[in-house]
């Protein structure tokens, strides 16, 4: 432990510390490495002339992260405004139904074809959170409950979309999406990045992010202020869900069906962890989408892992839960009281510390 | 009678005027109990609309099988309204339910004493309560992301248990909370018969409606919801109350597999997932706000009757593809929401 003269690089290292999403990236690490002593050839990568790209479990845990990387932004800037959104997982399985169904009667294969299913998956997805916004901003109920509504509809009218089967459909560009490569590297990967890299300038290089902020600290005083509340809270909803219909588009494109009752379900429930592994408050007023998307990556990498050591996947939550409470536990004051206190301990009483080391 | 008086503020003397400026003074000074109130008329409007369009709803069997199948819900209805009074919230009540009823099936398969099964059963929620309360309160955990937490750790620690049903023995006593017993005996079939699952539901209510409301934990529960810097400053016991709230709801989960299990005689590490959506759901229906400060004990149990009869309602009809369902559970939990929204902001 470094004493009150510390050197710099102590003080740096602590106020690293201090910042959330590494102790995610420590995590994600040491997963990493966990995974490796099971099997050294664990991080190697390669390049298959099959699939035109790279291949390996590295591609595949990103690979994985693409649909929590949609939902987890769109969460964040949710959070921040003070809200929730329970209903993005219920977004997903309604963009996979809208777009099953259509890709499935259309019966076509063109490029055309799929680039429409996409479009109006998002848009039906948009939809829900229309519906979300208007709840919340312009009826004034409370997110939570708003957002609980929806998601309990939401995935009844996915059933209803698709008759309560689990739709499956033929579309060589629509797989694409989540199975295909450019220059090598996975589409679905490159999307997902992409859009994360917009959302992020968006926010971050206008005033958005900070009226997005004023909003989750105090609502009335931002109002006051001249940020127009109603707008920014309805389209925060909004571009949530059409965040979560690109997370559905991703999860159903890569199999080409929707499980009208696994898609996305209980996604919300990562999203949220991913946004509060990275840093961000559940109380609102500030985010972090590098933080959030550290977050999805990390929550990718536990899935995959639990799957890589040979437990059952059904009992992946635990490891979830595990990862939660030692995260807090790091960050808590309260372990940093307890330390200091043993330390001032040691420090008073060195003979006792002695006999108890 | 007492539901209103005991939170309600101490009412003004209205002069005497006609019957609506009555009903709308009386409304006036009920605000915080008008949600519950309508939860009740609503209800009884919906048991009316039903006896109406379906029959045989209000006879001794379906009201009976209303409860029966309800039992479980009301006892966590009533544990969420305990901590979403204090502005907190509880995600684990469905997973500590699968986990306590895999458990305690387990145990009691392996020859353990069935009492001390059902002990430990409701042991084994209060130990979750106790974690999610010690994240809340020591570690600064919002209680979303804490319950959340234990919400994962509980389903986890069951799928590790066990991933198919497990069937509890025949001759086991636990059957015995489960067993129907006949209080009238109607023409046929149509008895008006309770287990000592409802009896224990029952005891629950009685039980939350007296700490709650007749209890200075009760009102150090209604004041934390309200505003918990000023508890504080009042010097009431609050860090140990929010502890408390916990303990009580993971506790009463745990009680709520005990039920549950007596009556199904079958424990899965799936059972109870989508549980505290559905308890939630109740608690506000019956018109607890989810900021804290307001709810009633009676009303969420209006609420989790009101699921159950929906549930009836879309059976009997027959003709609403079970697609539907949720579809129609969010569209009446808006309505209500809608309702008390109307409430308050008339109070503002």
């Amino acid at each position: 432990m470094s004493t009150a003269t510390s050197s710099t690089f102590g003080e740096r290292l602590r106020n690293v510390g201090r910042q959330q999403f590494v102790w995610a990236i420590v995590a994600i690490v040491l997963l990493l490495v966990i995974n490796v002593i099971k099997d050294p050839t664990y991080l190697s990568i390669s390049y298959s002339d099959n699939l035109g790209g790279l291949r390996g479990n590295l591609v595949d845990i990103l690979r994985a992260s693409a649909p929590i990387l949609m939902i987890a932004t769109g969460m964040a800037l949710v959070i921040a405004t003070g809200g929730i959104d329970l209903s993005i997982g219920s977004a997903m399985v309604i963009a996979g139904a809208v777009a099953m169904e259509f890709l499935s009667a259309s019966g076509s294969s063109s490029l055309g074809t799929a680039g429409l299913a996409l479009l109006l998956a998002l848009l039906v997805a948009g939809v829900l959170g229309v519906v979300n916004g208007v709840l919340v901003s312009v009826v004034g109920l409370q997110p939570f409950i708003s957002t609980l509504i929806m998601m309990l509809a939401g995935r009844g009218i996915a059933k209803v979309i698709t008759g309560g089967q689990n739709t499956t459909a033929t579309s060589e560009p629509f797989r694409w999406i989540a199975n295909g490569y450019v220059v090598g590297l996975p589409v679905v990967v490159l999307l997902a990045v992409a859009i994360v890299a917009v959302v992020g300038l968006i926010v971050r290089r206008s005033a958005l992010g900070l009226m997005i902020e004023a909003i989750g600290i105090d609502a009335e005083a931002a109002r006051l202020a001249g940020v127009n509340k109603r707008a920014i809270i309805f389209t925060v909803y909004v571009a949530a869900a059409v965040l979560g219909g690109m997370a559905g588009v991703f999860a159903t494109a890569s199999v080409m069906t929707v499980d009208v009752s696994n898609t996305g379900n209980q996604m919300e429930l990562d999203a949220i962890l991913a946004v509060v592994i990275g840093g961000t408050s559940l109380a609102g007023g500030k985010f972090s989408i590098r933080g959030a998307a550290v977050g999805a990556v990390l929550i990718a990498t536990l899935d995959k892992t639990v799957v890589f050591l040979g437990v059952p996947s059904s009992a992946t939550p635990a490891f979830k839960a595990a990862v939660i409470v030692i995260l807090f536990l790091i960050q808590s004051p309260w372990l940093h009281t307890q330390l200091a206190k043993l330390r001032s301990r040691r420090t008073t009483t060195p003979t006792t510390a002695e006999v108890t080391a | 009678m007492s539901v209103q008086t005991a939170t309600a503020p101490p009412e003004t003397p209205t002069p005497p005027a006609g019957p609506l400026a009555r009903v709308t003074g009386w409304m006036r000074t009920h605000t915080t109990s008008l949600p519950t109130w309508a939860a009740l008329v609503i209800f009884v409007g919906m048991v009316i609309y039903a006896e109406i369009v379906y029959g045989r709803i209000l006879q001794p069997s379906t009201t009976s099988n209303l409860l029966i199948n309800n039992s479980h819900l009301i006892i966590i209805a009533v544990a969420l309204t305990f901590v979403i009074i204090t502005g907190g919230i509880d995600l684990s009540v469905g997973a500590v339910i699968a986990f306590s009823s895999v458990a305690g099936v387990m145990l009691a398969n392996a020859g353990w004493n069935a009492y001390l099964v059902m002990v430990l059963m409701i042991a084994f929620g209060a130990t979750f309560g106790l974690i999610s309360g010690w994240l809340i309160q020591y570690l600064n955990v919002q209680p979303f992301i804490a319950t959340l937490a234990m919400m994962f750790l509980a389903r986890g620690l069951a799928s590790t248990l066990s991933t198919v049903p497990e069937r509890l023995g025949d001759d086991s006593p636990i059957r015995a909370l489960g067993t129907q017993i006949k209080i009238y005996d109607g023409p046929k079939v149509n008895d008006f018969v309770i287990t000592p699952g409802v009896v224990i539901a029952l005891l629950v209510v009685l039980g939350g409606f007296f700490v709650l409301h007749r209890t200075r934990t009760g009102r150090t529960i209604y004041a934390i919801g309200g505003k918990e810097q000023s508890a504080q400053l009042m010097g009431l016991p609050v860090h140990r109350s929010k502890m408390l709230v916990y303990v009580i709801s993971g506790s009463l989960s745990g009680l709520a597999a005990v039920v549950y299990t007596a009556r199904l005689g079958i424990a899965q590490n799936i059972t109870g997932v989508g549980w505290e959506l559905d308890a939630i759901a109740a608690a506000v229906i019956g018109g607890t706000l989810l900021t804290g400060g307001a709810g009633f004990v009676l009303g969420s149990v209006i609420g989790a009757l009101v699921l159950g009869l929906m549930n009836v309602i879309i059976s009997r009809d027959g003709s609403i593809p079970p697609e539907m369902t949720t579809v129609i559970t969010g569209g009446v939990l808006l309505a209500f929401v809608l309702l008390q929204r109307a409430v308050v902001r008339r109070r503002e």
